[in-house]
């Protein structure tokens, strides 16, 4: 950076290029871009037959309930809609946690905390699918 | 985490009024953003009042006019004072631009003018580009080629293969786009901003150049390009009608193209 300015003492003195090299280029980066981007899309369908649903079983009792998610199509939308919520879920959070909190180790914790906590919640979500279609 | 509140001396307090001359029939008031080094002091706004009969037409015109005739202390980069340069980006208004082509008349009340925005600043309006000048550096902005040039003639291309850098080679590096674009605020020391990957699309989309796949490996990296969250601010701001965020979604598309 810029010469020192009042009583800052000189911590950095790597030249400015190789401040802006950095650690080189990961070489990744598309892998997580292109999956936001495909899981976005997937979730407008699934997204609109989930509301279609709920306006569907409106007022509708448990055994209706169980006859609608019985149906194999009905059970594998449902799955597929938890799986690509979740997954989408993660990788926005993640940027959000690597946007924001720039101290490596505080990083690296969040991002597992968010990690297992998306998880878990995602596997709550598939295992309560599972048990009303069988 | 993100910084949110300020660090030390950077709180932005109210500075001293220039009243203008008594006889004036066309006032107008510019609020600056000043800080001088050897103060150790915070930065602190003064105001400044312009006739605007006796003083040229674009905000710069009138910054130049204070410090002749004013406030000398008052410091800014000008050079060439019609948009070429780069040298007087500045926030305007609560927009970066170039101060030499940005009339005073497009702004209903004050002028506030401060300089380009989460840039550590030397003095008054003078950002510290240098580190956005090494990550410039660090895309290799020129022409690589194996193929010797021919002895005795330039490089040639096809009318289409010189159209691909239109949009690209108007870019005058005043970082306007760059300091506009949060995820640069944020993780500048990573992410190369939106001038340096423009200029870095130029180099790829030259059909002179040869190492497009090496560009693009070294670009594939989740923060020196994916923080690129297309914000669109660069596009929105850039004083020259570029569109940076377009040329990152090229750069983006290009990833996608190599990967099938």
């Amino acid at each position: 950076m810029s010469a020192p300015r009042g009583d800052q003492a000189v911590k950095i003195m790597r030249s400015s290029l190789g401040q802006a090299r950095g650690m080189g280029s990961a070489k990744s980066g598309l892998g997580h871009w292109r999956a936001q981007r495909l899981t976005a899309m997937a979730l407008l369908p699934l997204s609109l037959y989930f509301v279609l649903s709920v306006f569907l079983l409106e007022g509708a009792d448990q055994a209706a309930m169980l006859r609608y998610m019985a149906e194999p199509w009905n059970g594998v939308l449902f799955i597929a809609l938890i799986l690509a919520l979740f997954y989408h879920l993660q990788l926005g959070l993640q940027v959000v946690i690597e946007d924001y909190i720039h101290s490596e180790g505080k990083r690296l914790a969040s991002l597992f905390a968010m990690r297992a906590g998306v998880a878990l919640f995602g596997l709550l979500g598939l295992l309560s699918v599972l048990k009303l279609t069988f | 985490m993100a910084e949110l509140s300020l660090p030390k001396n950077s709180r932005v307090v109210a500075g001293t009024t220039h009243k203008a001359a008594p006889g004036g029939t066309n006032i107008k008031s510019f609020q600056i953003y000043r800080w001088n080094p050897d103060d150790a002091g915070n930065p602190h706004i003064d105001t400044y009042e312009i006739d605007l009969d006796k003083c040229g037409p674009m905000v710069l015109d009138a910054l130049i006019k204070i410090k002749n005739e004013i406030d000398p202390s008052l410091t800014f980069r000008r050079s060439c004072r019609e948009g070429i340069c780069g040298s007087c980006a500045m926030n305007i208004d609560g927009t970066n631009t170039l101060a030499c082509l940005k009339p005073i008349d497009t702004i209903d009340d004050t002028v506030k003018i401060n300089p380009l925005p989460h840039m550590a600043v030397v003095k008054d309006l003078v950002p510290d580009l240098t580190q956005a000048y090494a990550q410039y550096a660090s895309i290799e902005p020129w022409l690589q080629a194996d193929s010797p040039a021919p002895p005795d003639a330039e490089r040639l291309q096809s009318i289409e293969e010189r159209a691909e850098l239109d949009g690209m080679w108007e870019c005058i590096l005043c970082f306007c786009c760059t300091t506009s674009c949060p995820s640069y605020w944020w993780n500048g020391d990573r992410y190369l901003g939106p001038a340096v990957l423009l200029a870095a699309y130029r180099w790829i989309a030259d059909s002179r150049d040869e190492n497009m796949g090496k560009r693009l490996d070294a670009l594939e990296d989740p923060f020196k390009l994916y923080r690129c969250h297309t914000i669109m601010n660069c596009t929105q701001t850039c004083p020259k009608g570029l569109n940076p965020a377009k040329a990152i979604g090229k750069i983006k598309q290009l990833m996608v193209e190599r990967q099938g």
